[in-house]
């Protein structure tokens, strides 16, 4: 088996804002868990408004 | 001895019109001829007084477009070196041939945004309201499916058949490391209530070993033999397994961990140790189970689950990396795959959540799961299936993978410089920067040839048979003091 030490993550290196309410120290997973509850939150505004209707008529040709 | 991993991808974009009918062959023209006509200045592309449709509904795009704007199956070759055209009745993009993996995700992205651009441009030749929707996905969840190829350079010499079993076993498994997520499921006679979540858009599709089909009966190794260069010397590896990636760090390991796995069977490095007894049936297994503990049948009678054999890979290739270096596929970036390729197995073994901004099915899991917990939906409720739908939408008002938190790697201006300036270190440096300069003499482009008319006859083809010729140190300069095609040709002894 390989070594399975944990590397370092680089930072991300995004250019958004990032979400004041997470301390700065906060590990990885906790900032995306606080992303993800502030997405789940907002998402209704971005989803599309007739799911149902939108998924049905998302209908494609077979490609390669 | 292996030889230096060009790679390439090439997408087919999901594509639907809203606010109009139309046939997606049509669509798919009228989207790119869009994009032409704004960064080309393409001849013959006239949009001018073109909105004949005041009634939205049953307005025709098919109308729209005859009998002035050409219809005919688009293909158009970029200035940064790629091929942008319609396939199969939806809008393809090949990246130009790249050099290492990280380069392939700057080309990859660089089509997004060209895919972005295209479908703004069409905007303003449909009725208001009205437009077309691109989607960076592999499947309509009704049993259609397009894909997102992977091509890499091998040397001819390597057997083809030692190829095919031993790169089989990282093509079932890679996809815990790649796989983009679906709600649901597409094999016949099963549904969301079988199979609510799995981890690759692609896996229903697959239903032989190895062949030569694309488009049914789909083979997990394809036989495509169209090496695009001089046959005698290389193979192109025409991979279809994969799925497109929204995340960057996906793309990087999709090729990185892939062209390193490909090195290490051209110099027979990799060994049978994890060659699967069942391999169709493997991947759909694999796909079905994103709690990653169930186990494959392996051809020696061990079983092992997706996430061991993956380390088995990753250990190889450590060794590899030791004894040979990794050269081939670019050395620091190729450090860089192994070290990201063990972090994220790691991750999946231990906290999930910590790959989620590298992952696209743990992202995508994490954010169908959230949202049927705090609305309590059933698997089957179409709002999940339209999230699933719009991770891949690529509005950026409602793409959502840009949404979850995705690592990226590369920058806004790199992204953009590569939708028009090829890579410094493949063919494409040739193919992109004589498309730029001598538009107007260039009759036809092609992965290995261009054709220039410098105005005596006949026309003068320039071969491109080494994929490595033709790059910015062999022909940078020559380009510049080169005023003419003429006289470019004239100083290549063409």
């Amino acid at each position: 088996m390989a070594e399975r030490t944990q590397k370092q993550k680089p930072a991300p290196s995004r250019t958004e804002e990032t979400v004041e309410e997470a301390p700065a120290t906060a590990a990885s997973g906790d900032k995306l868990k606080a992303e993800l509850d502030d997405l789940l939150d907002e998402i209704d505004g971005v989803l599309e408004t007739n799911a149902e209707d939108f998924v049905k008529s998302y209908v494609q040709k077979g490609g390669q | 001895m292996a030889i230096p991993k060009v790679c390439g991808i090439e997408t087919e974009y999901g594509i639907m019109v809203r606010g109009a009918d139309s046939n997606p062959v049509t669509a798919s023209s009228l989207l790119i001829n869009s994009y032409l006509a704004v960064n080309y200045r393409k001849v013959g592309w006239d949009f001018e007084d073109e909105h004949p449709g005041h009634d939205v509904r049953g307005f025709s795009v098919d109308d729209l477009l005859a009998p002035d704007i050409e219809t005919n199956l688009v293909n158009s070759v970029l200035t940064n070196g790629a091929r942008y055209y319609v396939d199969h009745a939806h809008p393809e993009i090949s990246t130009p041939e790249c050099l290492t993996a990280l380069e392939v995700v700057r080309y990859d992205r660089a089509a997004e945004e060209i895919i972005r651009e295209s479908m703004v441009a069409a905007k303003s030749h449909l009725p208001d309201g009205a437009e077309i929707l691109c989607h960076k996905n592999n499947s309509d969840g009704k049993g259609n499916s397009y894909g997102c190829h992977e091509n890499y350079l091998l040397a001819r010499s390597v057997p083809f058949g030692r190829i095919v079993s031993q790169v089989t076993p990282h093509f079932v498994t890679r996809q815990i490391v790649i796989g983009a997520g679906k709600v649901g499921c597409e094999l016949p006679g099963m549904s969301a209530d079988d199979v609510p979540y799995q981890i690759s858009q692609r896996a229903d599709f697959f239903e032989e070993e190895v062949g030569l089909e694309t488009t049914l009966k789909r083979p997990i190794v394809n036989t495509r033999d169209e090496p695009h260069c001089d046959a005698s010397k290389y193979r192109r590896l025409h991979v279809i397994v994969g799925d497109a990636n929204m995340s960057e760090v996906a793309t990087y390991l999709k090729v990185g961990a892939t062209a390193i796995v490909l090195a290490m069977i051209e110099d027979d490095a990799l060994g049978d140790d994890w060659l699967l007894a069942n391999p169709v049936a493997a991947i759909r297994q694999v796909s079905h189970d994103p709690t990653l503990q169930r186990t494959v049948l392996l051809r020696n009678g061990r079983r092992a689950t997706a996430v061991e054999v993956q380390w088995g890979m990753l250990e190889r290739a450590r060794k590899y990396e030791r004894s040979h270096g990794l050269g081939v596929v670019g050395e620091s970036v190729g450090t860089d795959v192994l070290a990201r390729w063990e972090a994220v197995l790691t991750g999946l073994e231990s906290d999930r959540s910590t790959v989620a901004d590298v992952v696209d099915w743990v992202a995508k899991q994490r954010l169908i799961e959230g949202y049927a917990e705090r609305h309590s939906l059933k698997v089957t409720d179409a709002r999940l299936k339209a999230l699933d739908l719009q991770y891949h939408d690529l509005r950026p008002d409602k793409c959502l993978a840009q949404r979850v938190g995705l690592q990226t790697m590369i920058s806004e201006t790199d992204v953009a410089s590569a939708k028009t300036e090829p890579p410094t270190t493949t063919r494409a440096y040739f193919r992109g920067r004589c498309l730029a300069k001598w538009p107007a003499d260039i009759v036809a482009a092609n992965w290995d040839s261009l054709v220039f008319d410098i105005g005596r006859d006949p026309l003068r083809r320039v071969p491109m048979m080494e994929p490595l010729r033709g790059t910015a140190e062999h022909v940078a300069r020559l380009i510049d003091e080169s005023n003419t095609p003429a006289e470019l040709l004239a100083r290549l002894g063409a």
